[in-house]
Formats: C-alpha cells, structure tokens, sequence
C-alpha cells in the first residue's frame, strides 16, 4: 500500500482528496488503482493506456522517467506524487 | 554568473546606511552590497508574483529592475498585489510599480516595458543587458517563451507559480541545469487547469512564493547559498508544508540541449492552444470564436424568463461561486463537469460522464451563463460537439456581472 499525492488541480476529481491510498508494487500498478478508485481521473492522466506527455509522476523525489517509468517498483515506505503544471503568478 | 560578480558600484553614506543590516552580514558585506547595485533585474508580470519581488528587490538595493505588463490597475487585484493601491485603480501597472519602488528606493532605477511580451519582442527586452529574469506570469504560452528565451541567451530564470494554495519555485538556469522544458515537456491541454481568474488564488500564496523568488535572485547575484538549479520547491499553504523535488536535465531537451543558436522562438500560443493575454487574437478550435456561438442579451432574457418561455438556463460557474451570487432557477452545472463529459463521449465511454448530460435536454432552448462569457461560450461549443443542436444554443452576453450590472444591482459582482 502506497500513497499518491494529488495536486490541487486534479482534486476536483477525487472529492477533494489530497492523499489517496493505491495497492500495487510499481508505479503503473498505483496509477490504475488510483483510476479505478477516481476513474474521473484517467483522462486527466492516461491517452489510451500511456501516461500522457504533460503528467509528472514523482516517486520520492525522483521523476519516474528517469528510472523505469511505469515499471518502476515502489518500495516499502516510498509515496508517489502527481506534480500539476500550473502557470498563475500575474493574475 | 561571472560577469556578475566582477561588477562593482559606488555606495554613498546615506546608501551604506540604508543597506547597513544587510552591510554587517558576512555573507552581503560591503562588496555584495555594491554587486546588487550593479546588477538588474528583470520581472515579468507586475501582478501578484511581481508585486513582491518588486517591492523587495527595490528595497534590497537591486540596482536596475526591469518590469514587463501592459494592463492596468483592478480593482479586484488589491486583494494580492500589494504593490499598487486605491489610488492607483485605473492607472498602468508599470506607472503605479515604478511609483512604489521609487518612493521605496529612489537610488534604484526602474525600466518599463508596456507591452505584452511575446516572441517578437522577448529577445530585444531579454538583451538589455539583464542578469536575472524572474517568470510571475500567468500563462502557459508566456511561461515557455520565457523559458526559452533566456535558455537562448544564458540568463537564469527565476520560476514561482502559484494555483489556489499551491506554489513552485525552482530556478531554470540552461547553462548550469535543466529548464523548464526539462521539467514541463508539454503544455497540459486548454481547459484543464484553470487560470488563478478561473480557479482563484489564496491572496498571500504570490506574496509566498514570490519573496523566495527574490532570495534565490540575491542568492545567485552575490554567488551565496544552494539556489534551486536542479530541484523544485513545492508549497502547500493548507498544510504548511514544504517538498523538494529533483528536476534532472533532459538530455533529449528541445531546447536546453541544442545549440544556443539554434534555438528559435516559436509560436507559442500555438504550441499551448491557448491565447497568452488577453489582447491576444489567439482563437482555439474549441474557443467561440471559431464556431457562430448565438448570443442573448441579459435584458433578452429577463423578458423571456418572464414570460415564461420555455427556456433552461445554465449556470456552468463552479459551485463555490453560486455561493457568491446566482440567477432564481438555473441550473448548475460546471464548465469542467460537461467538459470531461464530452471527452468522454468522444473517447467512447459511456459510464458515469454521461450523467451531467441527462439534466440538459437536447429539444429546449438553452441559455448557457457563467461570469463573463467566455466558460459559458466554451460549454455551448462542447455540447455542441456531442449533438446539441448550435441554433437552440445562446450564450448570455456580459455573463452574471452583466445581470448584475443591468438587471440586478442588489446582487454582489466578483
């Protein structure tokens, strides 16, 4: 059991769930435990079955693409997080 | 950084005396002092990011600020950008700036570019000889062009963006790390996260992240402490919590990893699918401009309300603005509900996102409503994307703020 972090722009779709607990030994595994408890989040995340081009997915601090992407494994004690692109400041 | 660093200039006694807390640090001393004076600096966007960084890097002894934005004063911008004032509503946001800062510090000296920025211009203005650019913008198509820009011209990028109680920072410095393409390799598609207009922003998240952006600009002018090259902060004002992240340098980078001059700036409205600001021509597929979207006036509707046409209004507003004001009857349901609604449609799912569709009948006239017109133009092309029918479609002029304006001045405008 791991913990996914949501970021304040995909809340809209977990209730406003901030933290949601995922099953799963690797990243993919997480992320379609995540939809299938939200699964108004799969557009948000997934074209078709790939993680889409723009969502950055942390393990620790590390970005998964720069370990095995989906199949990265998550071990005992590592969160995952969503890091939203956001762009407000002059507003 | 080392032409930086090299750079000294003069302080009078009345400046020794001013910058005196920051004179007896180790860290500053007398020669740092004399480094900021000789550096500039250059913010773009005078809103709620610019604000901070304006008053602290003026008051800080930055010797040379520079200040990009062509709107001017709002009222309701007073709630975040403390800069400006009642008595300067309706006057330029540069106008009003450069007026605090200098009544702040008038040994600074405060250059101001009145325009938006764009790919036309952002190499003359990056080119004036500006160490340090700090992004407070407010927009996608703006964030990559900054980005870009100074990845070009080998100026680091100080980089906060905030989203209702959400903040990053990190500094993108192509030179020494990655950028922000590195991080962001794409823009995520129109619609999906709301401008702070749109979704809102705590009033005190900019003054947040906006003074760490002005920490790391004086970190990396006096060349002291960790600055944020390679890592990013994000900020969680509700929990008061503080996560770094590591950012790694892309090597497959389109624009940090090619040659300098290689790089060219691009259209970048194009590339987000959205307009920059809002002088922009910029029209998305999905934007009313492209599709003849019917309007209605709000006096138009009045009538028709009262004489008990058979019309449905459609308040697509998200529901803590309801709270706020709303028009007796309509029925609400929020732009993002039919949006994802339609994607699914179109993706060919048909579980739950049809459900916020079965409230809105396909036969009736329709008068679609959020606060000024633009939500409600994009709800009328989604429907009509997933078989509404365009003609039984209009969108209410001016949105609520024009009801309140003209037929309702009981009601609170926001």
């Amino acid at each position: 059991m791991a913990k996914i972090r949501i970021p304040t722009p995909l809340r809209a779709f977990t209730g406003g769930a901030a933290d949601i607990d995922v099953a799963g030994a690797t990243v993919g595994a997480a992320l379609s435990s995540l939809v299938e408890q939200h699964p108004e989040l799969r557009d948000h995340l997934f074209e078709k079955d790939e993680l889409r081009s723009f969502v950055n997915v942390f393990i620790g601090d590390e970005d998964i693409r720069f370990l095995q992407g989906l199949d990265t494994e998550i071990a005992a004690g590592e969160s995952l997080r969503i890091i939203p692109s956001i762009a407000g400041g002059r507003g | 950084m080392n032409k930086i660093h090299a750079r000294l200039a003069d302080l009078s006694h009345d400046e020794v005396r001013r910058y005196s807390r920051h004179v007896i640090m180790p860290e500053v001393g007398m020669e740092g002092q004399r480094r900021l004076k000789a550096s500039s600096v250059l913010l773009i966007g005078t809103g709620g990011l610019g604000s901070p960084l304006a008053l602290y890097l003026a008051a800080a002894g930055i010797g040379r600020i520079g200040l990009v934005d062509y709107d001017v004063v709002d009222f309701t911008n007073l709630q975040r950008q403390v800069i400006h004032g009642v008595s300067t509503v309706g006057l330029s946001k540069l106008d009003s700036a450069a007026t605090r800062m200098l009544d702040l510090n008038p040994d600074i000296v405060v250059v101001k570019y009145n325009e938006p920025l764009t790919s036309e211009n952002a190499l003359r203005i990056f080119s004036q000889d500006w160490d340090i650019v700090i992004d407070g913008t407010d927009n996608f198509p703006t964030r990559y062009l900054v980005n870009d820009a100074c990845v070009k011209l080998g100026i680091p990028n100080v980089y906060g963006s905030i989203f209702r109680f959400e903040g990053q920072l990190s500094v993108f410095y192509g030179e020494k790390g990655p950028c922000y393409r590195c991080m962001f390799p794409e823009p995520p598609p129109p619609g999906l996260v709301p401008s702070c207009a749109e979704g809102g922003v705590l009033g005190i998240l900019p003054g947040t992240i906006g003074t760490m952006q002005a920490t790391e600009a004086i970190k990396l002018l006096l060349g002291i402490g960790d600055p944020m090259i390679g890592r990013m902060m994000l900020y969680d004002a509700l929990e008061l919590s503080f996560h770094t992240i590591k950012i790694r340098k892309d090597p497959t980078c389109p624009v940090c990893s090619v040659p300098k001059e290689d790089i060219v700036l691009i259209d970048y409205e194009q590339f987000c699918g959205m307009p920059a600001h809002d002088h922009s021509e910029y029209s998305t597929v999905e934007d009313a401009d492209d599709i003849s979207i019917k309007s209605v006036s709000v006096h138009d509707m009045r009538a028709a309300l009262e004489n008990g046409d058979d019309v449905v209004v459609i308040d697509v507003r998200d529901p803590h603005e309801w709270d706020i004001s709303a028009i007796d009857g309509a029925l609400r349901i929020p732009k993002p509900d039919i949006q994802l609604a339609k994607n699914g449609i179109q993706a060919g799912r048909k579980l739950w996102e049809e459900t916020v569709l079965l409230e809105i009948p396909k036969d009736k006239t329709l008068y679609v409503h959020c606060r000024s017109g633009k939500r409600s133009a994009d709800s009328i092309a989604y429907l009509s994307e997933i078989g509404y029918d365009l003609d039984k479609m209009y969108n209410v002029e001016g949105g609520i703020l024009a009801w309140a304006d003209e037929i309702d001045p009981e009601m609170p405008k926001y």
